[in-house]
C-alpha cells in the first residue's frame, strides 16, 4: 500500500483495475472485507470503506449473507470514466513536462508515432 | 453505537518531591483530556514518550486515579469494579510475573483470569512465537518476554484490549506476526483494541481511528483515514510554495536555495492539486509517521494549566 493515499481508496482502485483488465469478471464475487485486510494487513473497516465505495457507485452489488458481486455493465462504466479522466490524469503532467523541457506538442506527437511504429 | 470506554476532563498532575531540583512546579502529565472509545474498533494511541500514554492506560483500566475528571468503563466508574474489569486486558510494557512462574504458569492464570480465554489459539500462537513452555518467565529474554504479553492480550479477546508498546524486544518477524495475528483474530472476534507503540509506520494501516497526545494533551482525536487527506507536503519554488501556503495552515518547512518543501494542514482536493502541478509545484500526501511528527513537533510548548495545578496542589 503507498502510504500516503488513503487506503479505502486504493482498494477500490485496485478491484477497478481487476474489473477493467478482465481478472475479475462480471457477476463475479469481489474479494471479501476480511480477506483483503488479510491480504493488505490493513483495517477490515478500512476495507470495507473500499467495498462500499464500490457499493455506492453501482460497480459492485450485494447479495445479502452471501457477498459483493461485479454488476453488468461496470467494466464499460469503469473503462468509458477512466477515458474521461486520462487527460487530466496523464495528459496534463506530461505536457508540463514537455514543456520544462522546451518541446512542443508537435515533437510529442512525432515521439508517440516512433513509438507506435516501434512497436 | 454507544461508547465502550470514555474520559471525561480527565487531568493527571504528578507533584515532585523535591521541587527546586527540577526547577519547576508540578508536571501535567494529562491535561483535560476527553475522549469516547467505540466497540469493535482498532484505536492507535500515539506521542512521544512522556505525553502520557500510559498514564492514560491506567487511568483507563482503574489501575492509577485521575486527579480530576472521570473515566467510564461500559458507563460505570473502573475503579475496584471487578464486573467491569473481567472483560478488559490490560496488557503493559513490562508485566511483571511471580519469579517462579513458568511461561505454562502465566498461560493458566491468565485463562482463569479472562472469561473469553481461548486456550487452543493461545497454545498455536505459544508454537508461533517460539515460546518454550517450561521456561521461566524470568528467564526469558526481553523480545520473550514481550512475546508472552502478546500472547495472553489475543487470547483473552477481551471486549477492550490495551496494549502498551507490546513489542520491546521483538523482532520484526516476530512484529508482523503479532500485527497478522491480531487482525485475522480481529475479523473472527471484532472487539475494541486500543494499541500504544511508537512504530507508527508499522500500525498505520491496521489502526482505524487515530488518539494522539502531546504533552498530556489530546491534540488529534480522528479516523486514521480522514487524517491521512488533511495534510501534504507541497514542493516547488519557493514563491509559488508561498502562495499556496497563505490559505493554508503551515506545519514546518525546509528549503534549499530556491526550492520549498512545506507541510501544510487543510484540505486539498484534486483540482487543487492540478493547479498546483500546474504551476510546477508538487503535492504529495503525509504519511501518518510524519504527520505525527509534524503535528508534535510544530505545536508551541503547551501551556501548563494553571487552573488544574491549582486545584490538585490545594488538595
Amino acid at each position: 500500500m503507498d502510504e500516503g493515499r488513503p487506503i479505502f481508496l486504493q482498494i477500490a482502485d485496485q478491484i477497478e483495475n481487476a474489473i477493467i483488465d478482465g481478472s475479475l469478471a462480471e457477476e463475479a464475487q469481489a474479494p471479501s472485507t476480511n480477506e483483503l485486510a488479510a491480504f493488505h494487513r490493513i483495517n477490515p473497516a478500512t476495507a470495507a470503506k473500499g467495498l462500499n465505495q464500490l457499493v455506492d457507485d453501482g460497480i459492485l452489488y450485494k447479495k445479502r449473507g452471501i457477498g459483493m458481486f461485479v454488476s453488468v455493465g461496470a467494466r464499460a462504466t469503469l473503462r468509458q470514466r477512466r477515458q474521461e479522466q486520462f487527460s487530466d490524469q496523464y495528459l496534463q503532467p506530461l505536457l508540463v513536462e514537455a514543456e520544462k523541457l522546451g518541446l512542443r506538442a508537435a515533437d510529442l506527437k512525432e515521439m508517440i508515432d516512433a513509438w507506435e511504429k516501434a512497436r | 453505537m454507544n461508547p465502550v470506554l470514555a474520559a471525561h476532563h480527565v487531568s493527571k498532575v504528578y507533584r515532585h518531591p523535591v521541587r527546586s531540583v527540577i526547577g519547576r512546579g508540578p508536571s501535567v502529565a494529562l491535561d483535560d483530556v476527553t475522549f469516547t472509545i467505540a466497540d469493535q474498533t482498532i484505536y492507535g494511541l500515539l506521542g512521544r514518550n512522556g505525553a502520557g500514554k500510559t498514564t492514560l492506560m491506567q487511568i483507563l483500566t482503574g489501575q492509577n486515579f485521575a486527579s480530576s475528571g472521570r473515566v467510564e468503563l461500559f458507563g460505570q466508574s473502573p475503579y475496584e469494579n471487578d464486573a467491569a474489569l473481567a472483560n478488559v486486558c490490560f496488557v503493559k510494557e513490562s508485566q511483571r510475573y511471580p519469579d517462579v512462574f513458568t511461561v505454562a504458569n502465566a498461560l493458566r492464570a491468565a485463562a482463569l483470569l479472562f472469561p473469553e480465554w481461548d486456550n487452543d489459539f493461545a497454545l498455536s500462537l505459544v508454537e508461533d512465537f517460539q515460546l518454550p513452555p517450561r521456561r521461566r518467565v524470568s528467564k526469558l529474554s526481553r523480545g520473550m518476554r514481550s512475546a508472552l504479553g502478546v500472547i495472553i492480550g489475543l487470547a483473552a479477546r477481551s471486549r477492550i484490549t490495551l496494549f502498551d508498546e507490546p513489542y520491546l524486544g521483538l523482532d520484526a518477524v516476530g512484529r508482523q506476526l503479532f500485527y497478522d495475528r491480531l487482525l485475522r483474530d480481529y475479523a473472527d472476534h471484532p472487539r475494541t483494541v486500543i494499541l500504544s507503540t511508537h512504530l507508527i509506520d508499522e500500525v498505520s494501516a491496521l489502526i482505524e481511528h487515530v488518539l494522539l497526545l502531546d504533552r498530556g494533551r489530546l491534540i488529534v482525536d480522528a479516523e486514521t483515514e480522514s487524517l491521512r487527506e488533511q495534510m501534504v507536503t507541497v514542493t516547488g519554488p519557493v514563491s509559488t510554495v508561498d502562495t499556496i501556503a497563505a490559505a493554508h495552515h503551515e506545519l514546518h518547512r525546509d528549503l534549499l536555495g530556491s526550492t520549498a518543501r512545506a507541510t501544510l494542514r487543510g484540505d486539498f482536493d484534486a483540482a487543487g492539486r492540478a493547479r498546483a502541478a500546474a504551476h510546477g509545484v508538487q503535492v504529495e500526501p503525509v504519511s501518518l509517521q510524519q504527520l505525527v511528527v509534524r503535528l508534535t513537533t510544530a505545536a508551541e510548548p503547551a501551556p501548563v494549566s494553571v487552573g488544574a495545578v491549582d486545584k490538585e496542589l490545594s488538595r
